[in-house]
């Protein structure tokens, strides 16, 4: 059986589980306990839970990623809210600097169990400072597990394994994915090892994670009445990567469209591309190709911003190109 | 100034006649525009242009026939000025040199320049083209700027394979040519022979046909096969390939099966694993590889797999075989007649059925000493037939 619900309710049925279940699990942030949530996530947990374990902080990001990081080390397991990943950058020292290198700066004496949840993307009109996908600058740091839930199923399922890891893990949440629908079984068991072929293809492979998923899966939808079949891999897990499901679908059908809301200079997609050149390049049958945010800070107005985003139709469109096939 | 070479159209090819030139000094050609045709050992083959430009001199003439790479003809590039004085005496044009208008240089040139002077391969498209034997340079790319894909390299060898040459025999005969000269020409071959006396084999093996219905009756051929692949294990150098000027060795022995055919010709299919097959099983896959062979439906495996020839002259009453290697295989048994001659055993002279095996080993991978012990083997081996009946 199973049940349908949004990604908002996915994730908040994930903290309050994790909340009932572990005494030691408290939830802190920016306007998580009294008004719910910047996204409404927690909203109603304060009411459940009290103000000890559903904690607003103050708008210090520095100080109170920080504190759960102290929190950590002392035995809690405290999931952290940061409002967007542009916010992230003020605590950027505590999470790289300590909580990633702290258990080996310690010799193995110290680990840091924390989870850090935050807010990432773009696509409502929010500007340039508030619209940034930085989770591939996190995906660089030895010491960090970086999840990118794009479905509902994995927002509902990822946050109890997340916890349950002893080292730190980051969960990036697409803003605009809080609204989507998706079914959810009765009961939720997610590896976050792995990552997942959301639809399967032999033309071409579409790798992608968080909210670019979507526009992949109906990316996939236009070229089949085109007659190319593609196939969407969504990476869920980008730290540690999961080389073999890419390899494997790379091997398959030996072309690659990486679609990744960042910038395209030095990121996580060129870190996919750079992975296929070293171990698939004698199966590829065209050169690989990218579909990124164009390099501007992310416009306000709304046909700008969308002109600045990956789409379905530049997803298409490559695509096509790829195949020799263009327009 | 571009030159245009003879392009390697086959893993065989080394050289090209020259049958005819479409273009004349002055004319404008286009990239993938057939320009000449050229006789490899297979087919005429229409061979293309790489470059957009314009012909300047046609330097090997019809009849011609000259090593892959040599230069055909030169090429002016677009916008690319002729040389002052060209003065060379190869210049085909019945009314003399004629330049290329000589045209000032254009904006165009510039992109020529950048332009890339080889077609667009895929990477999986020369791998497949390398196990196809396929000329993946000489295809016309259906892919993104005119690359070639993987699609365009299995059409190409598929249409090849439709298209197969009208005189078979005569094509073997050159491919069987192609193969032995390279053979002689790069391996350096050394000989051994042995002498075996087959008396326990032949005995065991009819009392152990006694048993078998008719079909089933196992030849000797078979009992040698099997104990080449017996006694490979003991030197195990003679089994594999060598590569890239390095021995490649394998750990399974497919035997090629020298197999003569009855419109002239012969070829030498893979019987696979036969070290670890029963002799009824290794009988039955031969009869059946011999059938399929004449029958001209041999798998593509069978032809890539051999990792040594075994060749049997015995049929035709020769004593010794002296055989040529096939590449990049490292050596080839051969098997003569079984006859009755004479033999001295525990000092008496004796009549005994005898068989001449012999050895041509390829000495860039192993040396007379490692031969000796294989032959030394094969000849225990056979001595000890029922050793032989399983793995």
């Amino acid at each position: 059986m199973s049940r349908r619900i949004s990604y908002r309710e996915a994730v908040r049925e994930a903290l309050r589980e994790a909340l009932s279940q572990d005494a030691r699990v408290f939830l802190m942030g920016e306007d998580v306990g009294r008004y719910g949530g910047t996204y409404a996530v927690s909203k109603g947990l304060l009411d459940e839970f009290g103000p000890e374990r559903v904690r607003d902080t103050p708008l210090s990001e520095l100080g109170f990623t920080a504190a759960g990081i102290g929190a950590a080390l002392g035995g809690m397991r405290p999931i952290v809210e940061i409002m967007t990943v542009n916010f992230s950058l003020l605590a950027l020292d505590p999470i790289v600097n300590t909580a990633a290198m702290l258990r080996h700066m310690s010799g193995g004496q110290f680990s840091v169990p924390i989870v850090i949840r935050m807010a990432t993307g773009a696509g409502r009109q929010v500007a340039a400072q508030h619209s940034n996908s930085f989770e591939g600058w996190y995906a660089h740091v030895p010491g960090l597990k970086v999840l990118a839930p794009a479905t509902v199923e994995d927002a509902r399922g990822m946050l109890a394994p997340a916890l349950a890891d002893p080292d730190p893990v980051l969960i990036f949440e697409h803003a605009q994915l809080y609204n989507s629908e998706g079914d959810v079984p009765d009961v939720v068991q997610v590896d976050i090892t792995r990552a997942a072929v959301r639809r399967e293809g032999r033309d071409v492979s579409l790798i992608t994670h968080g909210g670019s998923l979507p526009k992949a899966l109906r990316a996939a939808e236009e070229l089949a009445a085109l007659g190319i079949s593609a196939e969407v891999v969504d990476l869920r897990v980008l730290r540690p990567l999961d080389d073999a499901t890419i390899m494997a679908s790379v091997r398959k059908c030996r072309r690659a469209v990486v679609i990744d809301e960042a910038w395209r200079s030095g990121s996580l997609a060129a870190e996919v591309m750079a992975r296929i050149m070293e171990q698939a390049f004698y199966e590829l049958d065209a050169p690989l190709a990218r579909v990124c945010s164009e390099e501007v800070p992310i416009p306000y107005a709304r046909h700008q911003e969308e002109a600045a985003l990956p789409q379905v139709d530049k997803i298409v469109a490559t695509v096509r190109t790829l195949l020799g096939k263009d327009a | 100034m571009i030159e245009f070479k003879l392009p390697s159209l086959g893993a065989d090819m080394d050289q090209g006649k020259l049958l005819q030139w479409h273009v004349q000094p002055g004319d404008s050609v286009k990239r993938g525009q057939v320009i000449a045709v050229v006789d490899t050992s297979k087919a005429a083959v229409d061979v293309e242009c790489w470059d957009d430009g314009t012909v300047h001199q046609l330097i090997v003439l019809p009849g011609e026939t000259v090593p892959v790479g040599t230069v055909l003809a030169t090429l002016l590039a677009p916008g690319e000025a002729a040389p002052a004085a060209t003065g060379g005496p190869a210049v085909l044009a019945t009314t003399g040199p004629e330049p290329a208008k000589p045209a000032a240089a254009t904006p165009v040139a510039a992109a020529a320049v950048a332009a890339p002077t080889r077609p667009p391969v895929s990477p999986s498209a020369r791998k497949r083209a390398q196990e196809l034997g396929v000329a993946v340079e000489a295809l016309q790319g259906t892919g993104a700027q005119g690359a070639i894909t993987l699609a365009d390299v299995e059409a190409a060898a598929s249409r090849s394979a439709a298209t197969a040459p009208l005189d078979r025999a005569q094509a073997m005969r050159r491919a069987i040519a192609a193969a032995m000269s390279r053979s002689k020409r790069e391996i350096p071959h050394y000989y051994l022979s042995e002498t075996i006396p087959m008396a326990r084999a032949l005995a065991w093996l009819q009392q152990r046909n006694e048993d078998l219905p008719i079909t089933e009756r196992i030849l000797p051929a078979v009992l040698q096969l099997k104990a080449v692949a017996l006694a490979l294990r003991r030197v195990p150098q003679l089994n594999g390939y060598y590569r890239n000027e390095a021995f490649e060795a394998v750990d399974a022995v497919h035997t090629g099966v020298a197999i003569a055919l009855r419109g002239g010709g012969l070829v030498a299919p893979a019987l696979h694993d036969v070290g670890t097959k029963p002799l009824v099983q290794l009988m039955r896959e031969l009869a059946d590889l011999v059938q399929r062979a004449r029958a001209g439906s041999l798998r593509s495996s069978e032809m890539s797999d051999p990792t040594l020839t075994v060749t049997n002259l015995g049929d035709q009453g020769v004593e010794t075989v002296f055989g040529v290697i096939y590449p990049p295989q490292v050596a080839i048994v051969g098997f003569g007649s079984v006859a009755v001659r004479p033999w001295v055993e525990g000092g008496e002279l004796r009549a005994v059925p005898l068989l001449t095996a012999s050895l041509a080993a390829d000495h860039r991978v192993t040396d007379g000493h490692q031969g000796a012990l294989f032959l030394a083997e094969l000849r225990e081996l056979l001595q000890a037939p029922e050793k032989l009946e399983a793995a």
